[in-house]
């Protein structure tokens, strides 16, 4: 099988899957167990000077019946005793050395506070320090977590002052709650950042109970907003991921991918868009440490059968393939096909054009009284929507077309190029109640 | 419970509805299809997707008030409904090689809780001051009454029999619907308005001039007469017995009467009629059940499904015979058969039947069943004016279901010979809406079922 070892800023690990700082790596049992189901690293969860929690913390998102497709929470950084920590970091580093163990931390902006926090990490043993500059509640109003991600000189400040001091690579956690994921990850590098690890949680209130009337999770009768985690939220960290790693500001920085990383698959898509490694929470949350198993064979078995001897070979290989719009082939053009003998006649390909889309796919009941569809060849726009709503199987799906047309991107036509070698697109005149 | 021939046990009670958590994980296998074929199957139309849709979304009040609006049987059609050839028949995902929607059970999870003990589901219209009366309080009628009720109108319902529900009461086998579950079905649909009278047998008690004389309509609901006789030696012998007078009284009387152990049944027919009457014999405990018919097994009328359950109860099918006689002193010792041979299909596509002399073999039994199908009640309609039936016995309808006097509308098993309980239903409700545009003066667009 493949080498999955990884290695970000000189942290190794015997394979790229981490747990992420959060509740899963509250303790040294936790960790310890963890590393015994194979996990290869885990970032501590995040100490500090100990909180006091809500009892009430966490709420999710369902979604048709599927549990926690996305999960909130307004749960602090560590309520244990920092000496209680750092003894379980140094005892679980000393019982564990060939796995990885990162220490978040987050404290108040000061520079000897953060000055003493990485030393008293450093001498656990520990192999690097996160810095949390994404926790986006109940800490970013006492000026720390996302407080600080949010404004690039801060962010700078502070990461210069943990470097000032630190002898292991230091990781900088950002914020996705940011106009730009790119002046974040720019003032990280500036003030020194080994590696960057995003995203930390979005912003949100997963929804209301509708008897009570408060927002959940109800602490009593009033809420807060939380931390939006989980599968939901995977295209934004994936689109963030990919923002830095196609930033020439950036782009040699490495990036450990956080935000919905739940099956091997997941990790292969951030690793793809240039992350060196993925750090998992919620997925644990749900199932527990035991899906790093799958997660090993999984990736393991991609890169066997792309090839690939090691996750390295990965890393990177889709980020050139993201471009800005302007540079996209205009004359690309593809159409939908339906494989009839697949067709089951639910029509969801109809109504979903017919409504939502362009107006490009006809129905009819049919004499043996099921609903037959047709592409309407001439007014497909390509669009994708009718095979993303088809339930069946490789039953609709989208041809590329033989054009006369050369390549062209919007670019080129802003710079000169003859609009008319863009090919003839569907018009879409239709009556009004016609 | 009894084992069956497949060594599984099968029920004498209707199966348990679905649980909440059950039925949000099924609401949520619907693909929601446009132009759904289940909506299409349904006789009355319910929009299928859309009720389930509510489901999903913990609207059960709501996707009640979708189905009872179409259907206002939709708590007892959601039992009886074969909906293996309806609805559920029609699922897309049978070609995804997967499982239909359960479309019944869910119909039961969102109906349940407002038609047994929950409130009226519609406020009657503003009143029209026209009265209707309506013969018959089986699906048909009660569907007729709603319906009216709905539109502003009184209904008053006549029923000859002294408990209400017509065959949802008194014919369906019991591990499909027990009898109370329809009466308490009866009374929340009463709850919107209509007035029953039970106990009133039109033509004996009222003549039908005296009720067209009070009311500005009538709708004709009666269903069908019990089965003729086969007319062969030994039918008055104790133990013989129509079909649904058999289910009747298994219904009316308590299980530990009502059991069959120790008996021997012959059932005659080959319809779904005729594999109740032999499903109920086994749940009954009957030592052994013969399902005897005419043709060949590729003939019969019952549904496969409903065949293939008969074949797992253990029921014996015995097919080209014909009874000659049933024999005993009193009661019946046994069933004298003989041999068919079958000929050119008729008019109807199936082949002619010749009995041959010669083949006569018997049959060990106690109890002999007839289900050889319902015939129409001749002598009640000769005294309707302007009402015809068929050569089958069928009431004559249009369309809208108007007979040929314009003040009479008919519709159920009168008028379809025999069909289920949500076929009634639709007929019953696509009647009461042509008499309100008719009372009010207002054509309908043509149409029906």
């Amino acid at each position: 099988m493949a080498d999955l070892t990884a290695n970000l800023a000189g942290i190794e690990s015997p394979n790229p899957f981490w747990l992420a700082s959060g509740p899963p790596t509250n303790t040294g049992d936790q960790v310890a167990r963890a590393f015994e189901a194979g996990w290869g690293g885990a970032v501590w969860k995040t100490i500090g000077e100990p909180i006091e929690n809500t009892w009430s913390r966490y709420s999710s998102v369902d979604l048709n019946g599927n549990r926690m497709m996305g999960l909130n929470n307004i749960e602090l950084i560590t309520d244990r005793p920092l000496d209680v920590n750092l003894q379980e970091i140094r005892e679980v580093k000393r019982r564990y050395p060939g796995h990885a163990v990162v220490v978040s931390a987050m404290v108040e902006s000061k520079r000897e506070a953060w000055h003493t926090i990485v030393k008293q990490i450093e001498d656990t043993g520990a192999d690097g320090v996160e810095l949390n500059f994404g926790c986006p509640h109940g800490m970013s109003e006492r000026g720390m977590g996302s407080a600080i991600g949010q404004v690039p000189e801060y962010c700078s400040q502070i990461t210069e002052w943990a470097k000032e001091v630190a002898e292991t690579p230091v990781i900088v956690k950002l914020t996705p709650n940011i106009t730009d994921i790119r002046t974040a990850s720019r003032a990280a590098k500036a003030g020194g950042a080994d590696a960057i690890s995003l995203i930390n949680t979005i912003n949100s209130i997963t929804g209301v109970d509708l008897d009570t009337l408060t927002p959940r999770p109800a602490v009593g009768t009033r809420s807060s907003h939380g931390g939006y985690c989980g599968p939901a939220v995977k295209p934004i960290a994936l689109n963030m991921v990919a923002a830095i790693a196609g930033d020439p500001g950036t782009a040699e920085i490495p990036i450990s991918g956080i935000g919905g990383v739940t099956t091997w698959r997941d990790a292969a898509e951030f690793i793809l868009l240039g992350a060196t490694n993925v750090q998992v929470c919620t997925a644990v949350m749900h199932y527990g440490f035991r899906i790093v198993e799958g997660l090993i064979d999984g990736l393991g078995n991609y890169l066997d059968g792309k090839g690939l001897g090691c996750v390295a070979d990965l890393r990177a290989k889709s980020v050139d393939q993201v471009t800005d719009w302007q540079h996209l082939d205009l004359n690309y053009i593809i159409k939908a096909e339906i494989d009839q003998d697949k067709c089951i006649g639910c029509a969801l390909c109809y109504i979903a054009c017919n409504d939502g889309a362009h107006q490009a796919i006809g129905a009819k009941r049919s004499d043996e009284g099921r609903t037959d569809v047709w592409i309407k060849y001439d007014d497909c726009v390509g669009c994708n929507l009718c095979s993303l709503v088809c339930p069946v199987e490789e039953c609709i799906t989208m041809v590329e077309q033989d054009t006369e047309y050369r390549p062209l991107t919007w670019a080129e036509v802003e710079d000169g190029a003859d609009p008319s070698g863009l090919a003839p697109r569907p018009k879409h005149d239709l009556t009004i109640g016609g | 419970m009894k084992p069956a021939s497949n060594g599984k046990y099968q029920a004498l009670e209707p199966p348990p509805p679905l649980t909440s958590s059950e039925g949000l994980a099924e609401a949520n296998r619907c693909l929601m299809c446009w132009d759904a074929p289940c909506t299409r199957a349904c006789p009355t139309h319910i929009d299928v997707p859309r009720f389930i849709k509510q489901i999903a979304t913990d609207d059960l009040l709501g996707s009640a008030r979708t189905i009872l609006s179409a259907n206002i049987l939709g708590a007892s059609c959601a039992r009886v409904c074969p909906t293996e050839v309806l609805c559920e028949g029609a699922c897309v995902l049978h070609d995804l090689h997967e499982r239909p929607i359960e479309i019944g059970r869910l119909q039961g999870l969102a109906t349940d809780p407002v038609v047994f003990g929950g409130d009226p589901i519609f406020v009657p219209g503003p009143d029209t001051g026209f009265r209707i009366a309506i013969v018959g309080a089986g699906p048909a009628g009660l569907s007729c009454a709603a319906e009216l009720t709905r539109l502003g109108h009184s209904a008053v319902i006549l029923d000859a029999a002294d408990i209400p529900g017509g065959l949802n009461t008194h014919g369906v086998a019991e591990y499909k619907m027990r009898p109370d579950t329809s009466l308490a079905e009866v009374e929340w649909v009463l709850s919107h308005g209509g007035e029953l009278r039970s106990g009133v047998r039109v033509g004996t008690d009222i003549t039908i001039d005296a009720l067209l004389e009070e009311h500005d309509a009538v709708f004709i609901g009666t269903g069908l007469a019990r089965s003729a006789p086969l007319g062969i030696p030994g039918e008055d012998l104790a133990g013989v017995e129509a079909a649904l007078d058999f289910i009747a009284n298994l219904k009316a009387r308590p299980r530990e009467e009502a059991a069959l152990e120790g008996e021997r049944v012959a059932v005659i027919g080959a319809g779904n009629t005729a594999i109740d009457a032999a499903t109920q014999s086994v749940r009954l405990g009957a030592d052994k059940v013969f399902l005897v018919f005419r043709r060949a097994p590729e003939h019969m009328r019952a549904y496969d499904h409903e065949i293939e359950k008969a074949l797992l109860d253990g029921v014996e099918l015995v097919a080209q015979a014909v009874p000659v006689s049933i024999t005993g002193q009193g009661a019946v010792g046994g069933l004298t058969l003989q041999r068919t041979e079958l000929g050119a299909p008729g008019r109807d596509g199936r082949p002619a039947v010749k009995a041959l002399d010669g083949t006569e073999f018997h049959l060990d039994v106690t109890r002999v069943v007839r289900a050889t199908g319902q015939v129409g009640y001749h002598d009640f309609y000769a005294a309707v004016p302007d009402v015809e039936l068929d050569g089958a016995g069928r009431v004559v309808v249009d369309e809208r279901f108007r007979t040929g006097n314009v003040r009479i509308w008919a519709g159920g098993d009168c008028v379809n010979g025999g069909k289920e309980v949500v076929n009634a239903v639709e007929h019953g409700k696509q009647a009461a809406r042509d008499i309100d545009a008719t009372l009010h003066g207002v054509a309908l667009p043509s149409g029906g079922d």
